[in-house]
């Protein structure tokens, strides 16, 4: 996994809430077997109309969303399915962070894995955020925060182990496959056989 | 301390314990996986060289992509949706590769994932089980810890048969008194949904509770699990008792001989200490509860069968949502007309559901203009319907009668509703375009979809008891 560091960028503000990976990928296009290319399929309905013309008014279709990293949503984002495809969709279109007052559990997790962060801020600083599309906002990693334009700092919660495989760029596959011993001592050991 | 069920089995599967810079390494008794989230876990076990470290803990078969038409037709996959029948083909490739057994096209077992696993007797009380299905909830009805995994993580139990996880927060959820006649499951668990939020779980496994819950079969306990990641949570779980035990006996992948009875001893002691501590709590009285509906754009926008549409005020999430629906405020949902109704999915594709469903149709007929699918959860529920004579009552009433799969519940394998249509379903989600570009989809209860299917309309199916 390359090491993601910091993130400058304008925010794209999509301020609906509970947007569910269906929303963020249609099942439709799940019937993929790599994991590159489905970026064109990001938000497909919401982007496109039946014709396949992007929607004047979705703003990732807007002039000024463009080559934005970070996407600013509404509460809940990611609910629903686990598909891995969402995050690698978010990714393949060039979003390198979400930030959200909440995000659901497996998405989080997979953005994880895919060096897409998922950045969840107070309702405060989320109200601002979604108000203000096109802020300037610049997030940093290490320290687990993220800057206004005006110079305001909010930290976010991110797990210490995720961080660190974050900035080292470490595959966590690579550690777990590190654990074999332990792995091989508890099936050797454990008092039922599964 | 207090230990509640989800601590113990917690406890009995970490291998590397968690510390605050690393999170736990969790073994994983049983893992299935199917053709739609596992080609690209494969791909990086190829590139890296890796096998699959435990084949037999490993249950494989094809549901998601796969069409409901007659077997027949499965050759032409690519013409119900492009890509399927090479993510079928490669699923059969990586699994002949990798050494794994696949339930696949001619197997008596094949079906959806959360209803072959309870069915062959592979879900056991105590396992973690999980799967590249957020549903994988499903199978915490035996007690087990279930949740759904990304594909990446797929990878990780295929290469190590481990995780790496932070242990979640524990919710109760107390259900207790006489559930009402023509009340369901499903209608228990979309009250639940409707009243903590489709958020309302994000963080905690359930643990689900009461008299009320003791009381139901084993069948209505997965549906209850099935829907927990509506309410955000990984997982959901039921303390294993007589029933769980009973419905377990004697099947296929279930121990037997000395060996159940070794298994029996440990189930047993699976239960949560009394007083144990959650971090949250929140209870329900059966014995109020009705025929719920979805009138929204997620599980959590439910109300009773005869209740109003609600006014959301201002909130543009809300409006979109009645928008997209096509319903008014003010009015209830049984002043829809309906287009389609599906019986199935792993919320509701097992028999006892399908009987509830036919109980409605036998000696009746599908209303005029609705059309009806029928989507037993497995070959093996098809074959059981079929020797009690269902699949006649639902094609006398108009239905189709169909190959399992997961069908209807997620638009990708043929079976959709078309741009606009009303469709009252039994599965899990409804999402736009869940079912189908511009589908409008209602959640349901078997009965209260085979009543709809009946008289045209959402509605309720007491009256038709």
């Amino acid at each position: 996994m390359t090491p993601v560091k910091q993130i400058k960028s304008r925010t794209v503000v999509l301020p609906i809430k509970d947007i569910d990976t269906d929303q963020i990928i249609p099942a439709r296009f799940l019937t993929t077997t790599i994991r590159e290319g489905l970026g064109a399929n990001l938000f497909n309905d919401l982007r496109f109309d039946k014709n396949g013309k992007p929607k004047s008014d979705f703003v990732l279709n807007k002039a000024d969303s463009e080559a934005c990293q970070i996407l600013v949503a509404g509460n809940n984002f990611g609910c629903g399915s686990s598909r891995e495809h969402a995050p690698w969709a978010l990714l393949d279109y060039g979003i390198r962070a979400v930030v959200s007052s909440k995000i659901a559990d497996i998405f989080r997790n997979n953005s994880l894995k895919n060096g897409l962060v998922p950045i969840v801020v107070d309702e405060d600083t989320h109200a601002w955020l979604i108000d203000n599309p096109g802020a300037d906002l610049s997030i940093d990693i290490e320290t687990s925060t993220l800057t206004l334009p005006d110079g305001t700092v909010a930290a976010f919660p991110i797990d210490d182990f995720a961080r660190y495989c974050l900035i080292e760029g470490i595959d966590q596959l690579d550690y777990l496959l590190q654990q074999s011993d332990a792995i091989q001592n508890f099936e050797e050991n454990r008092n039922w056989t599964p | 301390m207090k230990q509640s069920l989800f601590d113990k089995l917690w406890s009995e599967h970490v291998v590397v314990p968690e510390t605050a810079e690393t999170p736990a390494v969790m073994f994983i008794d049983l893992h299935i996986i199917h053709e739609v989230t596992t080609p690209q876990a494969f791909s990086l076990l190829r590139e890296q060289g890796l096998s699959v470290r435990h084949p037999e803990l490993t249950l494989a078969t094809i549901d998601h992509s796969t069409p409901t038409t007659p077997i027949s037709s499965f050759k032409d996959l690519d013409v119900v949706a492009d890509g399927a029948a090479n993510q079928v083909r490669q699923m059969e490739t990586n699994c002949r590769d990798f050494g794994l057994d696949l339930l696949g096209y001619g197997s008596e077992h094949r079906g959806i994932v959360h209803v072959i696993g309870p069915e062959l007797g592979a879900s056991q009380p105590g396992k973690t089980i999980v799967c590249g299905d957020s549903h994988s909830s499903t199978h915490g009805a035996f007690g087990a810890l279930a949740f759904g995994i990304g594909t990446t993580e797929v990878g990780h139990v295929l290469a190590t048969q481990c995780l790496l996880q932070r242990k979640a927060k524990k919710l109760a959820v107390n259900i207790d008194g006489q559930i009402p006649d023509g009340v369901s499951a499903k209608d228990i668990i979309l009250a639940v949904i409707g009243e903590i939020g489709i958020d309302g779980g994000t963080g905690h496994v359930i643990e689900y509770r009461g008299d009320a819950i003791s009381a139901l079969d084993m069948e209505q306990r997965m549906t209850i699990c099935n829907m927990s990641i509506e309410a955000g949570a990984r997982a959901g779980m039921i303390e294993p008792d007589d029933t769980t035990f009973e419905y377990l006996s004697g099947r296929p992948r279930a121990p037997n001989g000395a060996d159940w009875d070794a298994a029996l001893d440990r189930w047993q002691s699976l239960k949560g200490d009394e007083d144990a501590e959650f971090d949250q709590s929140v209870s329900f009285d059966a014995a109020s509860m009705q025929p719920m509906v979805t009138f929204g754009t997620n599980p959590g926008m439910v109300i009773g069968i005869n209740d109003p549409v609600p006014d959301g005020g201002d909130d543009i999430s809300f409006r979109k949502a009645l928008e997209y629906m096509q319903v008014a405020p003010g009015k209830p949902m049984t002043e829809n007309a309906v287009d389609i109704v599906f019986i199935g999915s792993c919320t509701n594709g097992r028999l006892s559901d399908l009987e509830q469903a036919a109980e409605i149709l036998k000696g009746r007929k599908v209303a005029r203009g609705v059309r009806m699918l029928v989507v037993p959860g497995s070959q093996q529920v098809k074959d059981e319907a079929e020797a009690k004579g269902l699949d006649r009552v639902f094609a006398d009433a108009g239905a189709e009668w169909r190959e399992s799969g997961c069908s209807m519940c997620i638009g990708m394998n043929g079976d959709i509703a078309q741009p606009g249509q009303l469709s009252v379903s039994t599965s899990n989600r409804n999402f736009e375009g869940r079912q189908g570009v511009g589908a409008r989809t209602v959640l349901a209860s078997p009965a209260t979809a085979a009543a709809s299917a009946v008289s045209g309309y959402v509605a309720d199916a007491r009256k038709f008891l």
